[in-house]
């Protein structure tokens, strides 16, 4: 087998392994909260016989191991369980949000990466002069900036001065693709502005630290230009820790943008994580956790991964 | 006369300096160096490091390494002032009509991109031919310098061939472009004797075939007198002698290049083996973990008190193995090691502290083998307060002693590393070795990172401690002529394996096996036409290749 497809295997079963870990975790932190399921649905009124066979009901007089390894069998063949408020099928309504979340986290990532990456490499060429000092100055005041600030300052200057987007990012389903972008394009800015910064400063910084290596200089001498030098001699050298930085960026547009999304009333799985929080919907908050820790660490195994392909020594072995 | 192809007049090299807590200074590098290189023609420069000698190799590229910049003279090139050329003149001018040859290879090649595409890439980027005349190009001359496997070399990636085949690619990608001038900036000082004399020839052998001017800078007279028509002396960024090769070499005018030619002033008599070895070496053999291969096979040697035992061989011989398993940081798989009458645990963690005191290490990169935010004081006084308890004023009435002993005076006890010269810090290394009253010390290529008068003075220290102290060393180098000045016996090592082993008169007389022969004849002599006779003499290729 090829050593390079043995790491990546080795990777992905560690990323599993790993998921599983999580999922114990969660399942353990949910656990340790104070008073029990059956005692939040049915309020502080509720008769003792009504909590008993509610418990009964629900399996909550079961040892814990039981539980956890019947929600497990749950999570592996696609059932998340049923809300506790409205009794609906959770992978359904989970289903539904993390579409929003992706749309939006896909269509901020789209712009931001590839705009993080080229800024990142001017930076660096023009390190220490004028457009490395104005490129900084920007990015660290949109990232010095509250999401909720940014959002509100997007939202007074696209809808109130110029008035080109919807305050409000409603999006349900059968609307078109244009339409959705549409709709979407405030938070986007929005989450751009965040996301920018660091993308953009560890470029840089990945960059300047591979020019000091001798074979820059090496380009130099054989009259390569200042672009090209950046472009094919430093940057394939710089992709590991760039990658790093936008895997974590991209991870934080999925599972951190709550505020965004109270912000622009758009229905995503944030909002929905929170509101079934105060509602001590367990099994909700249970099975967003386990979504929000996969799409962390699957993100983080792609980072891996990709890291693993630009190394030559590792794609070439002797 | 036809005009020179490089013409550098009145040359000066400035650059500012931030010596540690003080306010940064403007020096100069180089004090206005002239001369001349015509078409085809070999200029050699040679000087100790800080001579300027790669700095005005780069001039001719009109380009400062660092905070290094011209600031004054003129450099024409093909005519033309290159000082005077704006950013594009200088990207048509390096690549196009200069092209350069760097020390380190290995670090001078992209990583993450294939031979091939950097050999053709001046080629490509400047317009000179196409993709296909390119790659023709650089299969032409991998076949002439000797690469294996000229039709697919390029294919691999740097880290996928050996340091002497890189610096050969490198050599193909400087004459690619059919340039007029190539710097060759110490092109094999990085290997090993045996492997630069076939990087030499091949590059001695392009230079003539392709009629290309070269500059070629090394601190390596007896290397130089093999490939130059010319030589340059400079010391201190100034011109001390220029000649013919002929005339520098056999009849040098002035005083520092007869030092420079005389090198290896050091006469040491050799010692006799005595009863009680204080290390005692039986069959040992080693292997690293996770791998199915013995780095050394069943190798036994003696050390004498007060002696030096000189291991010698190339790269990937098993020298520096034998360090680490003699240090215990590699446990052997099988034998014994006997140190000062004991036997010593395989482990080093499992040693006694006695054993760590009296078995010291001197290592080949000085400055890093220091912290850099430690006083010299500090770093000496270390083992002295780990080992004996000192303190206070006794630990720095000990700290001067060792100082003085290296010759280094107390001025030095509150000085950083970054401040000291390069046979300073060795010279300090020595003194934190010596500080712990060694019964032996195991010196790693100590003087392979010097320059040779530097490297003699730093032999010439070490000998004249082992008088003094009766230390025993054991002294592991590729080069030669450091085993004859210093050595009471000799192991030659190949392979994982001990060759030949004995006395040093004994291991240095003929009859010679095939390899120990290589080694000899691979040692550059001062004289010309030695190359073309030893590589017209050879039994055997060396293993680096």
């Amino acid at each position: 087998m090829h050593p390079l497809l043995k790491l990546v295997i080795q990777r992905l079963a560690l990323g599993f392994l790993l998921l599983l870990v999580v999922s114990a975790v969660i399942f353990l932190g949910v656990e340790a909260l104070p008073g029990d399921t059956a005692q939040a649905i049915l309020g502080q009124s509720a008769t003792p016989q009504a909590l008993a066979n509610l418990r009964e009901q629900m399996g909550l007089n079961d040892p814990p191991l039981t539980r956890y390894f019947d929600w497990l069998g749950g999570v592996m063949t696609g059932d998340l369980g049923k809300s506790l408020t409205n009794g609906a099928d959770i992978a359904q309504a989970i289903g539904q949000r993390l579409g929003n979340t992706l749309f939006l986290a896909a269509c901020a990532a789209v712009i931001s990466v590839p705009l993080a990456l080229i800024l990142g490499l001017i930076a660096a060429r023009y390190a220490g002069k004028w457009p490395d000092k104005v490129i900084s100055a920007i990015t660290l005041t949109t990232i010095s900036l509250p999401e909720f600030v940014a959002a509100y300052f997007v939202i007074y200057l696209l809808t109130q001065v110029i008035p080109l987007f919807q305050p409000v990012a409603m999006v349900f389903p059968g609307m078109s693709f244009g339409a959705k972008l549409h709709a979407v394009a405030l938070p986007v800015i929005v989450l751009v502005m965040v996301v920018l910064a660091h993308m953009m400063r560890m470029t840089r910084a990945a960059i300047l630290n591979v020019m000091q290596s001798a074979y820059i200089e090496t380009a130099e001498l054989k009259g390569v230009r200042p672009m090209q030098i950046i472009w094919r001699h430093a940057f394939p050298n710089a992709i590991a820790p760039i990658v790093s930085v936008v895997v974590l960026n991209l991870a934080y547009l999925v599972v951190g943008v709550v505020v965004v999304e109270v912000v622009f009333g758009y229905n995503a799985l944030g909002q929905f994580l929170v509101d079934h929080v105060t509602k001590r919907d367990l099994p909700v908050v249970q099975a967003v956790g386990l979504v929000f820790a996969g799409v962390y660490i699957m993100l983080n195994i792609l980072a891996d991964v990709i890291a693993i392909f630009a190394n030559p020594r590792l794609r070439h072995p002797k | 006369m036809a005009e020179p192809l490089l013409d550098v007049r009145n040359l000066k090299i400035g650059a500012t300096v931030y010596p540690p807590g003080e306010p940064p200074e403007d020096i100069t590098i180089v004090h206005g160096v002239s001369f001349t290189l015509e078409k085809g023609k070999v200029l050699g420069l040679i000087g100790e490091s800080g001579a300027g000698k790669s700095t005005i190799g780069l001039s001719s590229m009109a380009f400062g390494r660092g905070g290094v910049r011209i600031t004054g003279g003129e450099v024409f090139v093909n005519g033309r002032d290159i000082l005077k050329l704006d950013h594009g003149g200088l990207r048509k001018l390096r690549g196009d009509e200069v092209t350069y040859v760097a020390q380190s290879a290995a670090a001078s090649f992209n990583p993450a991109k294939t031979l091939m595409e950097q050999v053709i890439e001046t080629c490509l980027l400047h317009g000179l031919c196409d993709r296909a005349e390119a790659e023709k190009r650089a299969v032409t001359f991998f076949r002439k310098l000797g690469l294996p496997n000229p039709e697919t070399f390029g294919n691999r990636y740097p880290h996928q061939v050996s340091g002497g085949q890189l610096q050969r690619a490198m050599t193909a990608m400087a004459l690619c472009p059919k340039p007029d001038l190539v710097v060759f900036d110490e092109p094999t000082t990085a290997l090993d004797v045996t492997t630069q004399i076939d990087v030499l020839a091949a590059i001695k052998e392009a230079i003539r075939d392709t009629g290309v001017a070269a500059l070629y800078i090394t601190h390596d007279l007896a290397v130089v007198a093999q490939v130059a028509d010319h030589i340059m002396v400079l010391r201190h960024g100034k011109k001390v002698e220029y000649g013919t090769t002929k005339q520098i070499i056999e009849d040098p005018h002035e005083d520092y290049t007869k030092a420079l030619v005389s090198v290896r002033s050091i006469e040491h008599e050799e010692k006799r083996p005595t009863p009680a070895p204080v290390l005692k070496i039986e069959n040992v053999t080693a292997r690293y973990r996770g791998t199915n291969f013995d780095v050394l096979k069943n190798i036994s040697v003696d050390l004498h008190p007060g002696q030096t035992l000189a291991v010698v061989g190339e790269s990937g011989s098993g020298k520096s193995t034998l360090a680490r398993v003699i240090t215990g940081l590699l446990p052997p798989s099988a034998g014994r090691i006997t140190f000062a009458g004991r036997e010593l645990s395989r482990e080093q963690t499992a040693r006694k502290r006695d054993d760590l005191r009296e078995l010291q290490m001197i290592y080949q990169m000085a400055d890093v083998a220091m912290n850099p935010r430690h006083t010299v004081g500090t770093i000496i006084g270390r083992p002295l307060e780990f080992y004996f308890g000192l303190k206070g004023d006794a630990k720095k009435k000990r700290i001067q002693e060792l100082l003085d002993e290296i010759e280094m005076g107390k001025g030095f006890i509150d000085r950083y590393p970054a401040e000291l010269s390069g046979g300073q810090k060795q010279r300090v290394c020595i003194a934190r070795a010596l500080a712990a009253k060694p019964k032996m010390i195991i010196c790693d290529e100590v003087t392979s990172a010097l320059d040779p008068l530097v490297a003699d003075g730093i032999l010439k220290l070490l000998l004249n401690l082992q008088k003094i102290e009766h230390v025993a060393y054991l002294f592991i180098t590729h080069d030669l002529a450091t085993v004859k000045a210093i050595a009471d016996s000799i192991a030659v090592m190949y392979r994982g394996q001990v060759v030949r082993y004995g006395s040093k008169s004994d291991v240095l007389a003929p009859p010679f096996d095939d390899y120990t022969d290589l080694l000899l004849s691979s040692v550059p002599e001062m004289r010309l036409g030695w190359l073309e006779e030893v590589i017209a003499h050879r039994k055997m290729e060396s293993a680096g290749n």
